[in-house]
């Protein structure tokens, strides 16, 4: 945290006031730092993925690609193929290469995840702020269309949806955010409560502050530590929310690759020993474990109350 | 008083269906198309629409045409299927399509809570007992994996093991209706295995945190104090306490089963009511949704009332609140 020197402009580390409280640094257990790898080498390959992939999501390979040297074989098999140095990770059901979709994928799956969870806490957060702001007529009425919602559960509500207007990426973003903006407006609610009646705030009443500076200076600094960790979980569950949804043919449309439905599709080859449908699983288990394990870190280091408050 | 508390509850739970119910109806009726046109299917020339709708009531209003609707389902009555219709044949009523998937469902859901409920309190306790050690680490490593994974993942990897390398389950879960026995168990083995170690590692996560908070409790402290050996300790004074938070999360998770069983009905073909609602999302059959729908929310809300139940029940404030 910086501090701005009036006089001369420049920056002091907070810390060297003579009155700072001990700095304190989040020190992660080696699990921790393992999830924090896993999750930085996932989110580069957001970026780099479709450049280092050796093909193109859609492509099916090239048959004479297949063909061994010196043999006078003249169709080779292209789908379900082992690892080799054509398809580093082998071939899908209809002769992809695996490594290249599920390189392309993580910009799906992730993307898509991301952008829905971040949806979700625009609009929980700004509601659940709101009613724990505005209180009386305004909380009852979220709370209880919160309640409900809450109250179905959220792959039903996918379902239902979906069977109703059909499944493209911006309706499965908005689908999803909103889903998740309920449990987001629940956690929001009960943290901005907490603070609402604290005596901080009371002062800053008392001295004349407007309500945009309570909110924006009082309570959205003392919510966000607890709502980043729970940003973790609510990530996780949208990434399993989402792959599952593509995972029952109902979320993401093909020749898009998405790990959920890449599992899916090339089940089928499990039998004859594919590694195709492995590789995008271990994918999804990867990346939602590590974030996982790095939630678990921050919050057994913080009093443990904070992961009980989000069950 | 007791009653009180519980009538209040049972007083939400009926109102949250009610809401829920018109989210449904509310969620599958933005599609233009409506029952009288999958009646007629190809047969539908305006005349003959106009004249279905005014027999089944679809001419009347929204608001109407929900409480004809929940009506309907009141009594038992669940609508018309697409399936089935076709050239000049009405579709198959929904309540016979739905009675021999539902019964498949709840003989699998039985099996994992037969099965996860003793299994997974005695290794969250056991792990309760003994925290810090090796035997509580690799637990919890790997039910945090475990929870953090998709149900797929869980599937695809036992299909691997069991059906394709040791080849000892089949890798789908057909029924016909009559197996017996030996068949009947193989059949059910790997849907059951799957979602059994999905929900024992929420259990065992759970009851592990909840033991170990009541374990923080003065009187335990006290307990301790007194030189009550440990095993006791858990066994007489956490464990009475915790039971009541226990059952609270058995019935959340069996709760969570819902989605865990869209996705393994799935995954293993067994035909169960989650298998029939995915068919009927990607035929967009209607009806058949907003049925099945009803029934699996219907499900959850009791199964959250249990919970809510079990926790007024084992807590004397909330049974004699002042």
């Amino acid at each position: 945290m910086l501090v701005r020197d009036d006089k001369t402009g420049a920056t002091t580390p907070f810390e060297e006031l003579p009155d700072a409280p001990p700095r304190r640094r989040l020190k992660l257990s080696w699990s921790g730092k393992l999830g924090t790898c896993v999750v930085a080498f996932w989110m580069a390959i957001i970026f780099i993925g479709p450049t280092i992939a050796p093909y193109h999501e859609a492509d099916i390979l090239d048959e004479a690609l297949f063909i061994e040297p010196g043999s006078n074989q003249l169709y080779p098999e292209t789908d379900f193929q082992g690892p080799s140095m054509v398809a580093y990770l082998g071939t899908d059901f209809i002769g992809r290469d695996t490594l290249s979709r599920t390189l392309w994928g993580a910009r799906t799956t992730i993307g898509i995840s991301l952008v829905a969870t971040v949806l979700a806490y625009l609009v929980g957060m700004t509601l659940g702020i709101a009613a724990a702001v505005g209180r009386g007529i305004l909380d009852m009425t979220l709370s209880r269309v919160n309640d409900a919602l809450l109250s179905i559960p959220s792959i039903m509500l996918g379902l239902v949806v979906i069977a109703a207007i059909g499944s493209t990426i911006p309706i499965l973003i908005v689908l999803t955010g909103l889903i998740y903006a309920a449990s987001v407006f629940r956690i929001a609610r009960a943290l901005g409560q907490d603070v609402m009646v604290s005596d901080f705030v009371e002062a800053a009443r008392v001295r004349g502050e407007g309500l945009w500076w309570i909110i924006t200076r009082e309570i959205l600094p003392n919510v966000a530590t607890p709502l980043a960790t729970d940003f973790g979980l609510r990530f996780v569950y949208v990434i399993l929310f989402i792959s599952s949804l593509s995972f029952l043919g109902l979320g993401v449309q093909p020749p898009m690759a998405e790990w959920g439905s890449m599992v899916k599709e090339n089940l089928a080859g499990l039998p004859y020993g594919s590694i195709a449908p492995l590789v995008p699983a271990l994918a999804i288990a990867t990346l939602t474990i590590s974030i996982n394990l790095i939630v678990d870190d921050i919050s057994a280091h913080s009093g443990g109350n904070l992961a009980k408050r989000m069950i | 008083m007791m009653p009180r508390a519980i009538l209040h509850r049972t007083g939400v739970g009926i109102a949250t269906m009610f809401v829920v119910s018109i989210l449904i109806f509310i969620g599958t009726s933005v599609l233009p198309g409506d029952v009288a046109q999958i009646i007629l299917g190809q047969m539908a020339t305006p005349e003959s629409l106009a004249a279905l709708r005014a027999k089944l009531g679809l001419d009347q209003p929204a608001h109407i045409r929900y409480f004809l609707w929940l009506g309907d389902l009141l009594t038992g009555d669940l609508g018309i299927s697409k399936a089935g219709s076709g050239a000049g044949t009405v579709g198959t009523a929904i309540s016979t399509m739905i009675i021999p998937r539902m019964w498949n469902t709840l003989r699998l859901a039985g099996m994992v809570a037969v099965i996860a409920i003793p299994l997974s309190m005695t290794v969250g306790l056991f792990t309760a007992m003994y925290p810090g050690t090796r035997l509580d680490r690799v637990v919890t490593f790997s039910t945090l994996s475990l929870i953090s994974v998709p149900e797929f993942f869980v599937a695809t990897f036992l299909v691997l093991i069991f059906a394709v390398k040791l080849h000892w389950l089949p890798a789908i879960a057909y029924m016909s209706g009559n197996e017996t026995g030996w068949q009947l168990i193989k059949a059910l083995a790997m849907p059951t295995l799957t979602l059994v170690i999905v929900v024992s590692s929420q259990i065992i996560r759970m009851t592990r945190a909840t033991v170990l908070n009541v374990m923080r409790s003065p009187y335990i402290e006290m307990a301790i104090l007194k030189g009550v050996p440990r095993n006791r300790i858990i066994l007489r004074h956490a464990l009475f306490n915790a039971i009541g938070p226990i059952v609270n999360v058995i019935a959340l998770n069996l709760a969570y089963l819902i989605s865990g069983v869209v996705i393994v009905e799935t995954i293993f073909a067994y035909p169960g009511l989650a298998k029939l609602m995915i068919d009927a999302v990607q035929t967009r059959d209607l009806p058949l949704v907003q049925a099945c729908a009803m029934i699996f929310c219907a499900a959850y809300i009791i199964l959250l009332f249990f919970a809510d139940l079990a926790s007024i029940l084992s807590n004397p404030r909330l049974r004699h609140p002042k």
